[in-house]
């Protein structure tokens, strides 16, 4: 984004370097989140035209345009680039842009690890969609790779591996500079318990990206070395054990979840306050219930391979840690429903977009609970119902606290007003076609539909077709988010410094845009006090 | 900008109502919106038990969403709402609302448990049937029997499933749940499957019969069905598990027979297997 063009011009004393030079040596915390942004929504896009690709397909019974092989491919890739390549980018993306506006820093604990972790990213997705186009397509096991599956697939295995190896380190030192800045950039005054909840569900966040993503990379080299150095973790034959591979997939698996969720939780914390006009109610018991989800996350993996045969004993315990997880979210949706209630609430666009969250990360849960329950889950396992579920969960969950946060913090990033009416218009054709989407899929999964096939029995071909008409809905519709954006760099009208009216946190204390180095010097008792009314 | 916006929605909007009113024709699955009963024992247990979970998650939706909709409509600043800025915390909301969910939970815990105790009770079984997926076919042996054959997708599915095969799948009874050879199962019979894999991870999954169970390599995995007795008849499911280029096209077919049906086609399958014996016996070997 060209956000800084105009700005450019007046701000020398930064000593901001300037063309190209500025971006790719960038340590400024603003310049990297803007990058981490426009990746992301770059990969969104591509990521996108992937399941339009899968939804195009499907339309129909019958296989009219891609082979098997080549379906299998988009699956898996458009799951590796939506997580990794859209949304796990844009949160340290916001994350960076966010954090120390809204701690009293300057800028991030590390920039110059901060350049690393996102010039890492670039790289590793070359090397992931470059597998589009060597001998034997892109990896089609799954973007959970099981073995003996991801095995068999061809030049694109060491490449994926080494990708995801990649994205695996970006996301580790991203999360270390989030730990290190929140731990000791705060200004004098700003206790951990006056942190706005976007720092707190990020700060917990990054806990679980440090302890986890280490582990996914640990799963993927014992799969490297089962395929090119006649190791057996994972290979019955050799005395190893397929069963463990999933595991410890999923024991990463499931907290990168909550990587996903967790900063959504905090973004919905900070915009339905301001359009209620009401400080966020039970602040403590939002922070304690974000940890006790960042906690049960590290044992409830197994509910992911109910179907593989698991001890009684081991079933009933993930269930129950399953279910327990639950209550701490629920009470997340309580405090926001009890924040609303007796405020004041008006509906600009991040309101919207935090509204549908809650309603639709609500249908999720409910869902999530019935995939909890064992016995069910032997039918729910690996069909429709489940891709139901999670993408109830990420895309009016994890994508539209993304969008929301945008149109929130916007203004104060580039100093100008979007066009709200058009944002609106993108709110409701999302929040329309997201349903038409995904909830069919429901049905489908219920009816008998397995995920990752590519043609179906002619009984699933009417909630198909809808399905897919809903996601070309969707799909094309989200072209109005970047063009929103840039027009709202290019010609919006000026901002104020508050933004909304009910703002409150330290960013809104100070001007639009936001000054290069964000708090040259700390920000004083009186306004943190002020910011603090969360 | 907008104006075209407007009317390509509205259009799409509409063509969205226009297809979910048009007529049902004779396979259609706009009726199909749940799981099935099935036609186990365990089968209904399970179903009840989804029904349940759902009914509790439809009363808590009523309340959470009621929540959400009557603070949207009551508290909007467009009709002059006067936030509380006071209301920020209440110990005692809090304390309620983490035990009432808490003691929900306890509630739809102890029947799930109960019926997972049902599942994991193998014992007594009358036949066992050893089920091996391979990409991209099911093998069902009976052991004790010698009886065993592999059984893969139908025919005709099989030349409508190709890329542009220009077969429309609607022509296609039992379009890609159709197999070569059923594997065949007594009603009124605890029946043991013994799941397995011979090269990646599949999973056997018969809706019907209440439940799916992953076949890996290395492992074998037991699950147990026990159809009622006036349910025979043929039931259909697939592979649920990722497998490969046609993970797809690997359907289960099992047909259910009364027990003197099933002894009888056990019986001729016995005999058609001794006589293959036999003549293999009988033929000169070259080696």
């Amino acid at each position: 984004m060209a956000t800084h063009a105009h700005a450019a011009a007046h701000d020398d004393h930064d000593h901001k370097p300037h063309g190209w030079r500025r971006w790719v040596f960038s340590t400024n915390h603003k310049d990297i989140g803007t990058m981490y942004l426009v990746f992301a929504c770059t990969m969104f896009f591509v990521g996108g035209s992937m399941a339009l690709v899968i939804r195009a397909e499907l339309f129909q019974p019958g296989l009219q345009f891609v082979d098997p092989q080549f379906f299998n491919s988009m699956t898996a890739m458009h799951a590796l680039v939506m997580i990794f390549g859209a949304i796990m980018p844009a949160w340290v993306g916001l994350a960076n842009w966010l954090i120390p506006m809204q701690i009293g820093a300057p800028d991030m604990a590390l920039p110059r690890l901060n350049n690393l972790s996102f010039w890492i990213l670039p790289f590793a997705f070359v090397i992931l969609l470059g597998t589009l186009f060597v001998p034997g397509g892109a990896p089609a096991g799954g973007w959970t790779m099981y073995p003996p599956l991801a095995l068999q697939s061809g030049d694109s295995f060491p490449m994926m591996i080494f990708a995801v190896h990649l994205m695996g380190i970006s996301s580790v030192l991203g999360a270390i500079n989030v730990v290190v800045t929140v731990m000791n950039m705060r200004a004098p005054g700003m206790n951990l318990l006056k942190m706005p909840l976007f720092v707190w569900t990020w700060l917990i966040t990054a806990y679980l990206l440090v302890a986890v993503m280490p582990v996914l990379a640990g799963a993927v080299t014992m799969l490297l070395t089962d395929h090119f150095f006649g190791t057996s973790f994972f290979a019955a034959s050799g005395g190893g054990d397929p069963v463990m591979f999933q595991h410890i997939f999923w024991f990463f698996g499931h907290p990168e979840v909550y990587i996903m969720i967790l900063p959504a939780f905090g973004v919905v914390s900070e915009i339905i306050p301001t359009f209620s006009r009401k400080p966020l109610f039970g602040y403590e018991s939002m922070v304690y219930a974000t940890a006790a989800i960042g906690f049960l996350s590290f044992i409830v993996w197994a509910h992911h391979m109910f179907t593989v045969g698991m001890p009684l004993a081991g079933q009933l315990f993930f269930m129950l840690a399953t279910m327990l997880i639950s209550v701490p979210t629920g009470v997340k949706v309580f405090n926001w429903c009890a924040t609303m209630t007796k405020g004041s609430l008006s509906f600009e666009p991040p309101m919207l977009f935090a509204l549908a969250f809650l309603f639709l990360f609500t249908i999720g849960g409910f869902s999530g609970l019935m995939l909890a329950i064992v016995p069910a889950d032997f039918q729910y396992q690996d069909t429709y119902f489940v891709v139901a579920h999670f993408h109830y969960v990420l895309v009016p969950g994890s994508l539209f606290a993304i969008i929301g946060a945008v149109y929130y913090w916007l203004p104060k990033w580039v100093g100008r007003m979007y066009d709200q009416k058009l944002a609106t218009w993108h709110f409701w054709l999302s929040a329309i076609f997201v349903n038409v989407l995904f909830f069919p899929q429901h049905f489908l999964g219920l009816a008998g539909m397995p995920r990752r096939i590519p043609d179906y029995a002619t009984q699933f071909a009417d909630w198909n077709m809808v399905s897919s008409i809903g996601a070309f809905g969707f799909g094309f519709s989200q072209l109005l988010l970047p063009y929103i954006i840039l027009k709202c760099v290019r010609s919006g009208a000026k901002a104020s410094d508050r933004v909304w009216d009910g703002a409150h946190g330290l960013e809104w204390e100070l001007p639009s845009p936001a000054p290069f180095h964000s708090w040259e010097t700390p920000p004083s008792a009186a306004v943190i006090a002020r910011g603090a009314e969360h | 900008m907008i104006r075209t916006m407007q009317r390509s929605g509205a259009a799409l909007l509409l063509s969205v109502v226009a297809l979910l009113a048009a007529p049902a024709h004779a396979d259609s699955g706009w009726g199909l919106l749940n799981m099935p009963v099935g036609v186990t024992e365990l089968s209904k247990k399970i179903y009840g038990l989804h029904m349940m979970i759902f009914w509790w998650c439809v009363a808590i939706g009523v309340f959470v969403f009621g929540w959400m909709i009557w603070a949207i409509v009551a508290f909007r600043k467009s009709r002059g709402a006067v936030a509380d800025t006071a209301m920020v915390h209440s110990t005692k909301a809090e304390i309620i609302w983490t035990l009432i969910p808490v003691a929900i939970l306890v509630v739809m815990t102890v029947p799930a448990a109960r019926v997972l105790i049902d599942i994991e009770d193998a014992r007594n079984t009358e036949l066992t049937v050893k089920v091996t997926g391979y990409q991209w076919k099911w093998q069902y042996e009976y052991l004790g029997t010698g009886v065993g054959y592999y059984s893969t997708l139908g025919r005709e599915s099989n030349a409508a499933r190709e890329l542009q095969s220009g077969i429309d799948p609607r022509t296609v009874p039992n379009y890609l749940l159709d197999v070569d050879q059923p594997l065949v199962v007594p009603a009124g019979t605890k029946v043991r499957l013994l799941i397995t894999a011979q090269d990646v991870i599949h999973a056997w999954w018969v809706p019907d019969f209440g439940m799916k169970k992953d076949a890996i390599p290395g492992y074998v995995n037991e699950m147990w069905i026990k159809v009622d007795t006036d349910k025979t008849g043929r039931y259909r499911g697939q592979c649920a598990e990722l497998c490969g280029r046609d993970h797809g096209f690997m359907p289960i077919v099992v047909d259910v027979m009364s027990k003197p049906d099933f002894e009888d086609w056990l019986t001729a399958r016995k005999a058609a297997v001794k006589q293959a014996a036999a003549t293999t016996a009988a033929t000169p070997s070259i080696s």
